[in-house]
């Protein structure tokens, strides 16, 4: 999917850029399917950086779509994992022995980043020095205010909580805590009245 | 001072009630006809007796009622009260601020002895009675600030102050209008603000800032901000806006004077000694309409207030649709007689409503 | 509450003090202890705040910012260490040469521009000459916190380590000098490229250094928010200018070895003050007319804020040029 030009909107809704190299000790790359396209966009190829360089790629949707262009980088480290929940593990051991001087590229989609952001910030790494790209698909990870709970690949608004059932809007709120945008009931003021799901960003 | 404690609730049947020494002493925000956004800072250094300026932690008839529904919010729903691990110090710093305050403040409710860090806090109104370690949470029921926080009226969000900018790292909110301290609770100024409309576009939270970052430990400061709230409800969160929402549907004309009430937040500012954090209070006061119209300038000025306040504001404090219902209750206590400039009644030199 | 908001009145944070104790360090160094004059405690502090000291010296008064060293808990007396600076403006010289013991000053509420970030698995501190001093009180507040954290402190000579024999008796392990004249200088590549995620470091000395410092760890990855410094800024003198003062209808003339601030209070201006070292941006004025260049020495305002020539910040910056109006 080509790259999403998200409207503006309000300043806790998080704002993705464009990857480009930094100067580091060593970086870490974590990416989710249409993501391999930004990495192979940013890295050129730049056998310093890639010698220096641990590639953490997510295949949640694409299976073997990305894999291959990805290994012949020849990154000093290579891993393709099923799933985020499969992954976090790797990632934190890797952020439990990782160095200050390490840089950190994130691209994937919105809810993707976000969780890898983090387990970065846990570790004591501060966001505003994480780079992302967003790639993929527009969904959202969405947290019910009511019963707390994370309903994911959000695409329309209103839409109902995975969890308590409830019909709820959509919010530009976000919460990198959670790594989630808010969710609210729509029809709190008139039980029943809930107008037909949108497609986000239509 | 004596208080007589109301025994009161905040839901259910909603039994809250003013006496006259509270809506005479209500934090009536609008000192001119119109409102309109501003970084309407002050010294929080005192004001006059018996106003809820006065002291540090104004303590006043809702005091034992308001705590008890605090309990049952936070029974209901611990994650309303969050502290992030590296602000534990902050709530320390809190602790003493509201201790050492509050038994100079009102000697004949509070009570703190201290030997060292061997300290003794007696609560009267609350029949709390506890001896512990200061700096060391083993010897307390709670962390330090849920601790305090479960015995002093109003919200409390603390701030760390990094990066030239402040960090919403922990809070005690169970009074809030329509805002989540858990999801909320790790975002920087600008962000938790974001909703707000037209304030980010006149440069409102960027002034704000500069001011908090310089709050000293010697000069904490105040500001007044204000909503409106259907029935005396404290807890208006958004966790529990699917219940509470429905409330706002049942105003009818004959039920509006008793049932609409102004809700007033008096926000200080102070600075924490050991851990740099800036405390940030929120106390909330409420008033009917038909309680505060007993005050004829407010009566008038409210009308105006509410009649010519900006679409955009009126969405987003809640009322536009009981706007109208509002209006036609207001107007009759407007008589279209100037009112003085200030917040305060004019009680010796005001002439009543112009029938 | 009044109709309008009541600015916050400069100089009514003080607390009158008087001096304590005067204690020799080393031929540069002198601490100074002070108590309060009305015998209650000083309020605690967060460590790495400083307050400015208020002296007067015949009828000039000199106002300077010196970090606190004294253990933040222990209100019964506040502590600073001051190089002696023989080219300055005078205000070190003052307190080695004629401050006695019992001599009365005034000491503002402490004021924070250095703090630690308490979320740090690890605090790496640098410390150069003088800058030991905000890390006296670090080290003794992380001490009590059981924060982890670890000093390296140079100085040209041995004796002109200030407490650093003290503070390596203490902390063996955490504690690492360095001596220019024994050719020993901090292997910083070396040390900013082994520590682990969620450390933070802080630098305090001459500007060499912290240049030093902040830019190798800039170049090797490290974040700006993880990298911390304290500089403070004398206000460096200048070519004297005039200024009017079109609140106070005033026109003064500030002088070649004092500040655009001093000058205002020397003309018994009102003018809001903090720290005194163009970093805290409590001074900052309206410019209402330029017609010439404003010389910006702050840490304040933003490059956008300095080119527009609307602001200017007294207690450092300075003007070149036919006509400066401020709104003060």
């Amino acid at each position: 999917m080509s790259k999403f030009l998200f409207p503006p909107s309000i300043p806790s809704r998080p704002t993705y850029g464009v990857l480009e190299r930094r100067d580091g000790i060593f970086h870490i790359i974590i990416a989710e399917d249409e993501g391999a396209e930004a990495i192979i966009d940013f890295v050129e190829s730049d056998k310093k950086f890639l010698n220096k360089a641990h590639i953490i790629f997510v295949a949640t949707k694409s299976g073997e779509k990305y894999v291959s262009r990805l290994k012949s980088l020849a990154s000093a480290q290579f891993y393709v994992g099923p799933s985020y929940s499969a992954s976090v593990q790797r990632l934190q051991k890797v952020l439990e022995a990782a160095k200050m001087g390490s840089q950190f590229y994130l691209t994937g989609t919105e809810g993707f980043m976000g969780q890898a952001q983090n387990e970065i910030m846990k570790a004591g790494f501060p966001h505003t020095a994480i780079q992302t790209e967003h790639r993929g698909s527009v969904a959202r990870r969405m947290q019910c205010v009511h019963c707390k709970g994370i309903t994911e690949d959000v695409i329309t608004d209103p839409f109902v909580c995975g969890h308590c059932g409830l019909n709820l809007f959509v919010r530009d709120h976000y919460s990198r805590r959670l790594a989630a945008y808010q969710g609210v009931r729509v029809d709190a003021e008139d039980f029943g009245n809930v107008p037909e799901p949108v497609e986000l960003y239509t | 001072m004596t208080i007589q404690f109301n025994n009161e609730t905040f839901r259910d049947d909603y039994s809250f009630w003013n006496s006259d020494w509270a809506i005479k002493r209500f934090p009536f925000p609008f000192h001119q006809d119109s409102y309109m956004y501003a970084v309407n800072m002050e010294m929080h250094k005192g004001g006059p007796a018996g106003s809820v300026y006065e002291k540090r932690f104004d303590v006043d008839e809702h005091y034992v009622s308001e705590m008890k529904d605090r309990a049952l919010v936070l029974d209901e729903d611990p994650l309303r009260c969050q502290s992030l691990p590296h602000m534990t110090l902050a709530g320390w710093d809190l602790l003493e601020l509201i201790m050492v305050s509050k038994s100079e403040d009102y000697p004949d409710l509070f009570e703190l002895h201290r030997d060292g860090s061997i300290w003794r806090w007696i609560n009267k109104p609350m029949g709390i009675d506890d001896t512990f370690t200061f700096m060391d949470e083993t010897t307390l029921p709670y962390g330090p600030m849920e601790y305090i926080t479960r015995q002093a009226q109003g919200d409390y969000v603390i701030l760390d102050q990094r990066d030239e900018m402040l960090w919403m790292d922990a809070g005690m909110v169970t009074t809030q209008a329509d805002w989540s301290l858990d999801f909320d609770i790790g975002m920087n100024f600008f962000e938790w603000h974001a909703p707000v409309p037209l304030a980010h576009e006149m440069g409102i939270f960027k002034r704000a800032l500069k001011f908090l970052l310089n709050v000293k430990q010697s000069a904490p400061a105040r500001r007044l901000n204000w909503t409106m709230t259907v029935n005396p409800l404290l807890d208006s969160s958004p966790e529990n806006y699917d219940k509470w929402g429905i409330q706002k549907t049942t105003l009818t004309p004959e039920n509006i004077g008793s049932k609409q009430h102004l809700r007033v937040e008096l926000q200080t500012f102070f600075r924490l000694p050991r851990s740099n954090a800036l405390v940030f209070p929120i106390r909330c006061y409420l008033i009917s309409f038909k309680d505060l119209v007993t005050i004829p300038k407010w009566g008038r000025r409210l009308h105006r207030v509410v009649r010519d306040l900006p679409v955009e504001l009126a969405t987003y404090k809640g009322f536009i649709d009981n706007r109208p219902l509002m209006l036609e209750y207001l107007e009759k206590f407007d008589d279209g007689l100037s009112t003085s400039p200030g917040v305060w009644p004019d009680r010796d030199t005001e002439p009543p409503l112009k029938s | 509450m009044t109709a309008a908001p009541q600015k916050v009145e400069p100089g009514v944070d003080i607390i009158p003090a008087l001096v304590d104790k005067i204690t020799k360090v080393n031929e540069l160094v002198t601490r100074f202890e002070f108590k309060r004059i009305d015998g209650k405690d000083f309020p605690v502090f967060s460590a790495g705040s400083h307050t400015v000291i208020e002296m007067k010296d015949g009828d000039r008064t000199i106002r300077n910012p010196y970090s606190l060293m004294s253990d933040p808990e222990d209100g019964s007396k506040y502590a600073i260490s001051v190089r002696r600076d023989d080219v300055g403006r005078g205000g070190s010289l003052f307190l080695h040469k004629k401050i006695k013991v019992g001599d009365k000053v005034n000491l503002t509420y402490p004021l924070n521009l250095f703090s630690l970030d308490l979320r740090a698995r690890k605090h790496l501190f640098f410390a150069g000459g003088i800058g030991i001093t905000p890390f006296l009180s670090m080290i003794m507040q992380l001490e009590s916190l059981v924060g982890s954290w670890e000093l390296h402190y140079a100085t040209q000579t041995e004796e002109l380590a200030s407490y650093g024999e003290e503070l390596k008796n203490k902390y063996p392990k955490k504690v690492n000098q360095y001596f220019d004249d024994a050719d020993q200088a901090i292997l910083l590549q070396k040390l900013l490229t082994t520590q682990p995620i969620g450390t933070h470091i802080y630098v305090c000395g001459p500007a060499g250094m912290i240049k030093w410092v902040t830019s190798t760890a800039k170049n090797v990855g490290w974040p700006n928010a993880n990298v911390h410094s304290e500089e403070f800024l004398a206000p460096k003198p200048g070519k004297s200018f005039q200024v009017r003062l079109c609140k106070s209808d005033l026109t003064i003339e500030v002088g070649e070895n004092e500040s655009l601030l001093e000058a205002m209070e020397r003309e018994g201006v009102n003018a809001p003050f903090s720290c005194r070292g163009g970093a805290c941006g409590q001074c900052e004025t309206e410019i209402v007319e330029l017609d010439g260049e404003i010389i910006h020495r702050d840490h304040w305002l933003d490059s956008e804020e300095q080119d527009s020539g609307t602001k200017i910040m007294p207690c450092v910056s300075r003007f070149l040029g036919n006509s400066l109006v401020i709104n003060r």
